[in-house]
């Protein structure tokens, strides 16, 4: 397991070491017992069998030792899990949104990333918002998990304690790129910290309509460049004319305002011949109608 | 005594395939269902094969994302619903609950007949997916909304089929329950039966009693595809929380309908190989009852990070930790009922063994599970894969292949190659080990499941289970070619060749259609105590 780089990484650690160590006390003496009857009492060296029906008094021992093991156990991980529960007042909140198959960080200022940077020794709380179905935002080594919920308020807070790159996973399985739903924390000093914020601007020059797709992980699926990754590329798209199956019919159909709102809005309507239906959501109460046309207008500039 | 008839044993009283499809004999249901359960769990493997090897290296190996996904879903849904959930009720129930009870059949037979028939049913709407509609589901075994109601994979058509599936579970308990009332031998209290028995009773009861839960919840499901009733979306007033609550209220106590039976098989086992009675007759059945009671309350284990309230998750733990105990207590008697015994080590006892060894594993495993803290970090990853593949294939699995040993010759009079099947054994627990321990670390280390690509890192722990998956088929190709060969050609046996000292050995083997010519004897002092000269 990695080297924990959070200030949970202890109590989650111990818990583990102790509920480990009294597991393997069990495992090893359960085999190794198990083993030497097997070969004590076998039928070489004992033809003759002895039937015993039972023991009370070891019904006893052996109900009341685990039951006592079992409540020391529970309260290590409860005592390991309490603290992450407590958010401090002075934890910096960021607000996190999951969609498929990206994660994206939404910090005081507005700005808004796809890694996240924080200060090392900082309480952060991240407030956990689903866009579209269950993730789960994973950072294995600040031993922290929660699912992020369509409609629910779910959060989590860490306090980092050593710099570093960390990785943060998608737990929640969330259909076809879950296992390429990643992204980053890296923990820097306070001085590291100040210096990031104000280099990265918040103001971007960038077309809103680029703004919207990368926020909304068009680009996992969709290039800029013409090539094919898992659904056609916006590239010279707007205005041409295009082969669709529509109910299991091939049609042709001019690609205007109207039939890029209904790509986004019922993506599975008409399918581009050559690529599969079902791998994408409708955005209907994800993108509004006026996003949709600078979108468009995006669009038109990808000659 | 005997007469002519009374001499053709189950087998030869009838034949021709319509003579086992519309059979209302146990046995031969028993045996419809085991032919049908072995088929659909080598589809289950070679799933599991081509997942492994898709994940033997990062990146593309075999399959497209899609393709993996469709791949562990329809794996999860094959092992769960058409294996593992029926396997030992299904098989070994049907066929020895009656003879163990020392009567001649369940009560509803016909009920029983129709439960294969229901079996038969769903497992072939389940498998319709690969062939009809857009391809099979992409959900998981799961079918966590709202992913399962926005995908455009067959999901209506899987749930559809599990649906159906429990009902099949569902007559199987009841009939269960009904024939352990009331059709015991003469004789034969509650406290004398079979441990096998008992561990059916408790089953039957989980069966009855959670899976009507699981069928609404599905049928819920197809209601929010097909009609957009917003039971489980939060844009119009539903909760996808509420269908896990509903989901996992069946299926965690669709744990122990796995795993009880198996725990019955090992009681059996054990006292047979050992030549001497079980340790602590009451503990054990007791245990049965205290697990599948306990077990109804832990289910919110199953979502410790779904941002449930605090004092939730609390409770939920405690009560996970409390199904440990009975766990243990079974697990301390078992390992007493060697002390003095008089040990024949058999292909039956050695996956008893590995039983114990495996199931320790997978059950302490399920202890860091069951902790909050820890819980908190392997929630969702590969230790969760690597831990219930320990309990359900390293504990019914086992248990199951141990039954089908040591009743080989009870259900067929004939012996299967010893030999063969001690190597095929020791191929198949290495395979296991190498294939399933690797998960556990690799979860420890931070790879989520379900995962069709992964990082760098996790690379050497995927490459080793990958090679576990082949030594493992390899093993259990070996153990089911030796056990055909052994149906085709292997040497009769006697009535009873282990020298068992429990009530199904005391009739002919194969038995007779009625199981016994005359009314069994019981024996002074419990099951365990028929003597053999």
């Amino acid at each position: 397991m990695n080297t924990g780089a959070s200030t949970f990484s202890q109590g989650v650690d111990l818990s583990l070491y102790i509920i480990t160590g009294i597991s393997l006390f069990f495992l090893i003496g359960i085999t190794v017992v198990m083993i030497y009857f097997v070969i004590r009492y076998n039928k070489k060296r004992n033809p003759k069998a002895t039937n015993i029906e039972g023991n009370f008094t070891l019904e006893v021992v052996w109900t009341v030792i685990p039951t006592l093991l079992v409540i020391l156990m529970f309260y290590y991980g409860w005592m390991g899990y309490k603290p992450m529960r407590q958010v401090p007042d002075n934890a910096m909140e960021i607000t996190v949104y999951g969609q498929m198959w990206k994660f994206s960080f939404e910090y005081p200022d507005g700005r808004i990333t796809d890694t996240l940077v924080v200060p090392i020794n900082q309480p952060v709380k991240l407030n956990l918002v689903a866009r579209d179905v269950l993730h789960s935002f994973y950072v294995p080594a600040f031993r922290v998990k929660e699912d992020m919920v369509p409609g629910k308020d779910n959060f989590l807070w860490f306090e980092a304690n050593r710099e570093g790159r960390y990785d943060v996973l998608c737990a929640e399985y969330c259909g076809m790129l879950h296992s390429f739903m990643l992204s980053s924390i890296t923990v820097v000093n306070q001085n590291a910290y100040d210096e990031w914020l104000t280099a990265a601007p918040i103001v971007t020059d960038e077309h809103p309509g680029l703004a919207i797709l990368k926020q909304n992980a068009c680009l996992t699926c969709h290039s800029q460049d013409g090539s094919k990754i898992i659904g056609p590329s916006f590239k010279g798209v707007y205005g041409r004319t295009q082969l669709v199956e529509t109910n299991g019919e091939t049609r042709e159909i001019l690609v205007d305002d109207e039939y890029i709102t209904r790509s986004i809005y019922e993506p599975n309507a008409d399918i581009v011949q050559g690529y599969m239906r079902g791998l994408m959501i409708s955005y209907e109460n994800i993108i509004s109608e006026e996003q949709v046309a600078d979108i468009i207008d995006y669009m038109k500039t990808l000659k | 005594m005997t007469t002519a008839t009374t001499d053709l044993n189950f087998f030869q009283v009838k034949r021709g395939l319509f003579s086992w499809i519309f059979s209302i004999d146990h046995k031969r249901i028993g045996l419809l269902y085991l032919y049908s359960l072995m088929t659909f769990f080598l589809v289950g493997v070679t799933l599991g094969v081509l997942m492994r090897l898709e994940l033997l290296n990062p990146g593309k190996d075999i399959m497209e994302a899609q393709t993996y996904n469709q791949v562990f879903t329809l794996h999860g849904v094959i092992m769960i619903f058409l294996f593992i959930i029926p396997s030992i009720p299904a098989v070994f129930g049907n066929f020895f609950l009656p003879i163990m009870l020392g009567t001649d059949d369940v009560s509803f037979p016909r009920l029983n007949l129709l439960s294969w028939w229901i079996y038969i049913i769903g497992s072939i709407m389940a498998l319709s997916t690969l062939v009809f509609g857009d391809g099979p589901a992409d959900t998981g075994w799961t079918f966590y909304v709202p992913f399962s109601v926005n995908t455009t994979t067959n999901v209506t058509m899987s749930v559809l089929a599990a649906f159906v599936l429990g009902f099949s579970s569902i007559l199987t308990g009841l009939n269960f329950i009904v024939t352990i009332h009331r059709l015991r031998a003469p004789g034969m209290s509650f406290m004398k039966m079979p441990l096998f028995a008992w561990s059916l009773y408790a089953t039957s009861w989980i069966q009855l009693l959670a899976t009507p839960i699981i069928g609404i919840t599905l049928m819920m499901i197809v209601a929010e595809r097909f009609f957009g009733v917003g039971l489980f979306d939060p844009s119009i007033g539903g909760d996808p929380i509420l269908y896990q609550h509903l989901f996992w209220i069946y299926s965690h106590p669709a744990v122990y309908i796995m795993a009880l039976p198996a725990f019955g098989i090992i009681s059996e086992l054990l006292p047979t190989f050992s030549q001497r009675t079980i340790f602590g007759y009451t503990a054990i059945a007791f245990s049965s009852l205290a697990i599948a009671f306990v077990g109804y309350f832990v289910w919110g284990h199953h979502m410790f990070t779904s941002g449930m309230s605090g004092t939730g998750r609390i409770v939920f733990s405690i009560m996970t930790f409390l199904v440990a105990i009975p766990t243990a207590i079974k697990v301390f008697n078992w390992v007493a009922t060697l002390y003095k015994g008089s040990i024949n080590v058999q292909p039956p006892l050695l996956y008893a063994l590995a039983f114990i060894f495996l199931f320790s594993i997978g059950g302490l495993s399920g202890l860091v599970l069951g902790a909050l803290a820890t819980d908190i970090h392997l929630h969702d990853t590969y230790f969760v894969v690597g831990h219930f593949h320990y309990v359900m294939f390293g504990g019914t699995g086992f248990a199951f292949f141990g039954a089908l040993h040591y009743w080989f010759p009870k259900i067929w009079g004939k012996m299967y190659n010893i030999t063969v099947a001690n190597i095929a054994f020791v191929i198949f627990f290495i395979g296991f080990n190498v294939l399933y321990f690797p998960m556990l670390v690799v979860g420890l280390m931070g790879m989520p499941r379900r995962y069709y690509d992964y990082l760098p890192e996790f690379h050497i722990p995927n490459m080793i289970s990958t090679f576990g998956s082949w030594i493992l088929v390899t093993g259990l190709l070996l153990m089911l070619g030796n056990l055909v060969a052994g149906l085709f050609n292997g040497k009769k046996t006697g009535r009873n060749p282990w020298n068992s000292i429990s009530l199904e050995w005391q009739t002919p083997s194969p038995p007779p259609l009625a199981n016994f010519d005359k009314l069994p004897e019981l024996p002074e002092g419990g099951p365990y105590n028929y003597k053999n000269d």
